[in-house]
């Protein structure tokens, strides 16, 4: 009974111990949501110029939040997913198949689609992604080693092979439609820092479909940490599970990345970042990561407003400083594991 | 307690047949243990039990079939410990034994106080709550062997498979290993069907072993009638001496050829 008694007390300590980070990390995100309305290039803001907070700020912290926060919910249930700790809706080609996917319904015409019931924009943007993540796990399954570090190597060789074909496709399928070159161009780069209400509207029913898709799978991914065979002797239906979480994991990247354009790294600096603080356990991790990136990327769009004078910096360049650096230590890491 | 039939069982992987209409019928609460050389087909018939190899033929739980279950039904019958479990080095001991009761659990619900509880009586048993709050990566082989065997058991699945469960532990360990799977099957009226390669360990445990190669099974029964040397020698090609004991256990003795 005494060993009873001491085994529950430090069940509740453990767990009480990493609980304070969720609030802490909702405060922080508070915080970035004030700093990101206060900060820009036009200066401190007074009373007088609310419109500017609400009109202009405001949808672009609110977008970096929702972009922030799927792109490092994805990253973090890529991770799970596939058990490679360099999942990344980046890496996997995800970015590069949406924009494949975009390129084509802007050479059909955006004209052409206005009259159409749904916008086929984000649609084709989804598809191009799910089939270029489908065939980059294929290739990295069929070619790299079971459950070691080269097969981790292999996805993401995988997915380099594939965002190049994508983006060769892309390439002749642009040099094709002069045309279009600016619109696509322009849908790549983002728009953040011209966000509205309008986009906001457009990207959130998707980005919080997807999360919280995600977030209800987050026993099943710490049921997949022990391996297909082992998660499927313990009762579950491994590839249905894996299937639903790629397919909400692409549907919310393609949204963010239909708004926001080319922001890597975000999902991996975000759950490692998590990991390494509060624990591996995707109980903990998915809900801290929708905190923290959104967090992360609201404060990652600051510099870029007030660095450089004029034109402003992007903040995939921003991210990609941050997260370039980041990623070389998780390659490292041997112990950071999915 | 439950009985295990497995009936003209054929596993294949591609268009080799690995295991050849195996036929095998465990009373309640009985020990089998699947011999043979490497390639036998030992663990491929551990994993068409567990649900995780493609096979045909029956494999009936009391009489009725498992291949009618769902994979979640079938894991409240069927514990599966592999030859080399993954231990993701981060896993906090507890975490990973409440795996275990994933049966039990809704597909978008948590563990309920119950599951937790049992958990940590679980541990207790097995002397393994001092560990409960250790990352699996900090635990030594012996432990962690004990923390997978405890995976299966929080399952409280009424059938233990064990892959070569003593393969990477020492002497001392692999001992340890099979006295608590042994006091478990009588506590809890397990029914159990092991693979392993040490022939005098499996004699010792087991009710019953079935010696199988090349995916047929060649004889089955006692240890002393199976573990013969003019056997051993024909399919694994060894040279043993065998030694009967007093007290009926039997000893596999590797014998110099030159």
């Amino acid at each position: 009974m005494a060993l009873a008694t001491t085994s529950l007390d430090t069940d509740s300590r453990r767990v009480s111990g990493r609980n304070w980070w969720l609030p802490a990390s909702i405060v922080l995100l508070i915080g970035a949501f004030v700093l990101g309305a206060c900060i820009g290039p036009a200066g401190r803001i007074s009373s007088a110029n609310w419109h500017l907070i609400w009109s202009v700020r405001m949808p672009r912290v609110a977008l970096a939040a929702l972009v922030g926060a799927m792109l490092s919910i994805a990253g973090a249930s890529y991770q799970g997913a596939f058990r490679n700790p360099l999942a990344d809706p980046y890496l996997l080609g995800v970015a590069s198949g949406a924009g494949l996917g975009a390129t084509i319904v802007f050479v059909i015409g955006r004209a052409n689609t206005n009259g159409w019931l749904i916008d086929p924009l984000p649609l084709a943007a989804f598809v191009g992604g799910l089939i270029a993540v489908m065939f980059t796990y294929m290739v990295g399954a069929a070619f790299g080693a079971s459950s070691s570090s080269r097969s981790s190597i292999t996805l993401v060789l995988a997915g380099v092979a594939v965002t190049s074909l994508a983006t060769a496709i892309q390439t002749f399928v642009l040099y094709q439609n002069n045309d279009v070159i600016r619109e696509v161009y322009s849908w790549i780069l983002g728009r953040l820092n011209t966000a509205t209400w309008q986009d906001v509207r457009l990207v959130a029913p998707y980005i919080v479909i997807s999360s919280i898709v995600l977030l209800l799978h987050r026993r099943q991914l710490d049921l997949l940490r022990v391996g297909d065979d082992e998660a499927a002797s313990l009762g579950m239906q491994v590839g249905r599970v894996r299937l639903i979480v790629v397919i909400a994991a692409t549907l919310g990247t393609a949204a963010a990345v239909s708004v926001s354009g080319l922001i890597g790294f975000v999902g991996i600096v975000v759950p490692h970042a998590v990991r390494m603080m509060a624990g591996a356990s995707y109980k903990r991790l998915l809900p801290l990561t929708v905190v923290l990136g959104a967090t992360f990327l609201i404060l990652t769009d600051i510099p870029g407003r007030v660095l450089t004078h004029g034109a402003e910096t992007p903040i995939g360049v921003v991210t990609a400083f941050f997260g370039a650096p980041f990623f070389i230590v998780v390659l490292m890491n041997k112990r950071l594991a999915p | 307690m439950s009985s295990v039939a497995l009936s003209r069982l054929s596993v294949r992987y591609g268009k080799r047949t690995v295991v050849h209409e195996y036929t095998e019928t465990i009373k309640p609460g009985d020990w089998l243990c699947l011999i043979g050389p490497n390639g036998a087909g030992k663990s491929s018939i551990l994993r068409a039990v567990a649900g995780l190899a493609a096979h045909t033929g029956e494999i009936n739980v009391d009489g009725s079939p498992l291949r009618l279950r769902t994979s979640r039904r079938r894991a409240e019958l069927v514990a599966y410990v592999p030859q080399s479990p993954v231990l993701p080095h981060e896993m906090l001991a507890f975490e990973y034994v409440l795996l275990g009761r994933n049966p039990y659990v809704s597909y978008f619900g948590g563990e309920s106080a119950h599951d937790r509880a049992m958990v940590h009586n679980v541990l207790r048993r097995l002397d393994l709550d001092q560990f409960a709050d250790r990352e699996l990566g900090s635990l030594s082989g012996g432990e962690q062997q004990r923390l997978v065997i405890a995976r299966a058991l929080a399952q409280e699945a009424p059938i233990l498979l064990l892959d070569e469960p003593t393969s990477a532990l020492d002497i001392g360990h692999q001992q340890q290993a099979l006295e608590l799977v042994d006091r478990l099957r009588r506590e809890n009226g397990l029914t159990v069907i092991s693979a392993m390669h040490d022939l005098t360990l499996a004699g010792l445990y087991a009710d019953r072993l079935a010696l199988l190669h090349e995916g047929h099974l060649v004889v089955a029964g006692t240890a002393a009638q199976v573990l013969r040397a003019e056997t051993l020698a024909e399919f694994y090609g060894v040279s043993v001496t065998v030694h009967h004991e007093p007290d009926g256990t039997v000893v596999v003795v590797p014998r110099r050829v030159s």
